[in-house]
């Protein structure tokens, strides 16, 4: 896969994987707003990943569709990062996990409106608008829950704690990602994370947690290195499409 | 008329599936009608990257065209410049307001919806509080008015 079609994967995965875990909420959220609003989130999240991967497949040039893309590849060729396979764990883990990845989107889009790429300029021009809804609500959350009862502060910073490691890989750059700045394509994911930093920093702050402190930095997506929980949350994503290939609704 | 000119009043007149009370052309997803050497193409732009009824309205906007007589239109989406509400017409928000949504207003684009004054479709009152930013569809949120305590959608400025 050329470079320009791997790094439309990566965004594209990591906004199909995320998509699919908030989905696990449906009817089994703490409330029904909550229920509609993770929902919500998801649906954003499918339609980058459905443009995504449709360019990814288009720049391939091979004849996959997105389709093809999402059903049809093992965990070991998905190019997420790691945060957004975890398992959603309590709300808490949920939201922290949308606190870290949704600040870092709306940077990384904010940015891609720039791009060379007029795809990717597209779908971050029209995402950017909805990854603010979603960074807005993980903040609320985190405000309500942190700054809560003894109870809820304490899940959410043990919560805080569990994500912050897997942060860590969405800044890191690499050869690829070096080639495609300098063609104006890509966005330089180290340049994100002051922003991330002070943004994410004030918002646990507000919220009374504590800002960990941890040099453990797991890595590994981007090449395909995932976690255990991502095969089996395949395993339940394409099982359907496997069983009754091209069938649809 | 020229033949474009022809289908996109033809395709204008397309509902939105999930708020029926509005066609394509009020929500100003319909971009543009043309022809080139003699092929027709519609332009859609969805409003939300994940909204489900894009694929519906695109299939109805392909089988209007076809049972008006014109045959092979081909309909694209397009995602740039990104959809807006400041492109909803006034006939459209006039229409969302009378079927009991709340529509969206431009100067509430970019600010938080919390910050957003909101009057209650119902009886008009602005004593209106946000229960939650996601609604029914992803274009709306949910608010409640405190006067009439009646639940309602509003469609977000975006």
């Amino acid at each position: 896969m050329n470079d320009a079609a791997e790094y439309a994967l990566r965004l594209g995965d990591d906004a199909l994987v995320l998509a699919q875990r908030l989905g696990e909420w449906a009817a089994r959220a703490p409330e029904l707003e909550e229920d509609l609003a993770l929902t919500n989130i998801a649906l954003d999240l499918l339609g980058q990943a459905r443009a995504l991967l449709t360019h990814a497949g288009e720049l391939e040039g091979e004849g996959r569709d997105e389709d093809d893309l999402a059903y049809l590849r093992s965990d070991r060729e998905f190019r997420n990062a790691l945060i957004v396979e975890q398992p959603n764990g309590d709300f808490a883990r949920t939201i922290a996990r949308q606190l870290l990845f949704s600040t870092y989107q709306l940077a990384l889009y904010d940015r891609l409106c720039d791009s060379a790429d007029d795809v990717l300029s597209g779908v971050a021009g029209k995402a950017v608008k909805e990854v603010a809804y979603h960074r807005d609500h993980a903040r609320e959350w985190t405000l309500r829950l942190g700054d809560g009862t003894e109870e809820s502060h304490r899940r959410m910073q043990d919560a805080v704690d569990w994500m912050w490691p897997l942060a860590a890989e969405l800044f890191e750059h690499d050869a690829l990602t070096e080639r495609l700045v300098a063609e104006g394509i890509a966005v330089d994911p180290r340049a994100l994370r002051p922003a991330w930093e002070h943004f994410v920093g004030g918002v646990l702050e507000e919220a009374t947690l504590t800002r960990p402190e941890t040099t453990y930095a797991p890595t590994g997506g981007r090449r395909g290195e995932h976690s255990e929980a991502l095969g089996h949350m395949l395993a339940v994503m394409q099982s359907t499409h496997r069983a009754h290939p091209g069938a649809t609704w | 008329m020229t033949r474009a000119q022809r289908l996109r009043e033809v395709v204008a007149g397309v509902p939105d599936p999930e708020i029926p009370a509005l066609t394509i052309d009020d929500l100003g997803i319909l971009r543009d009608v043309a022809e080139e050497r003699g092929h027709l193409t519609v332009t859609l732009t969805p409003t939300y990257s994940g909204c489900p009824a894009i694929d519906p309205i695109r299939d109805a906007v392909a089988g209007t065209a076809a049972g008006a007589g014109f045959a092979d239109v081909e309909v694209v989406l397009q995602l740039k410049p990104a959809w807006t509400t400041g492109w909803m017409s006034e006939e459209g928000r006039r229409k969302l307001h009378a079927y009991g949504i709340a529509p969206p207003s431009d100067r509430a684009i970019g600010c938080p919806l919390t910050q957003v004054r909101v009057a209650c479709p119902r009886c008009g009152s602005r004593d209106t509080r946000l229960v939650t930013r996601f609604g029914a569809t992803p274009c709306q949120a949910q608010f409640t008015c405190g006067e009439c305590l009646e639940p309602f959608d509003h469609f977000k400025a975006h």
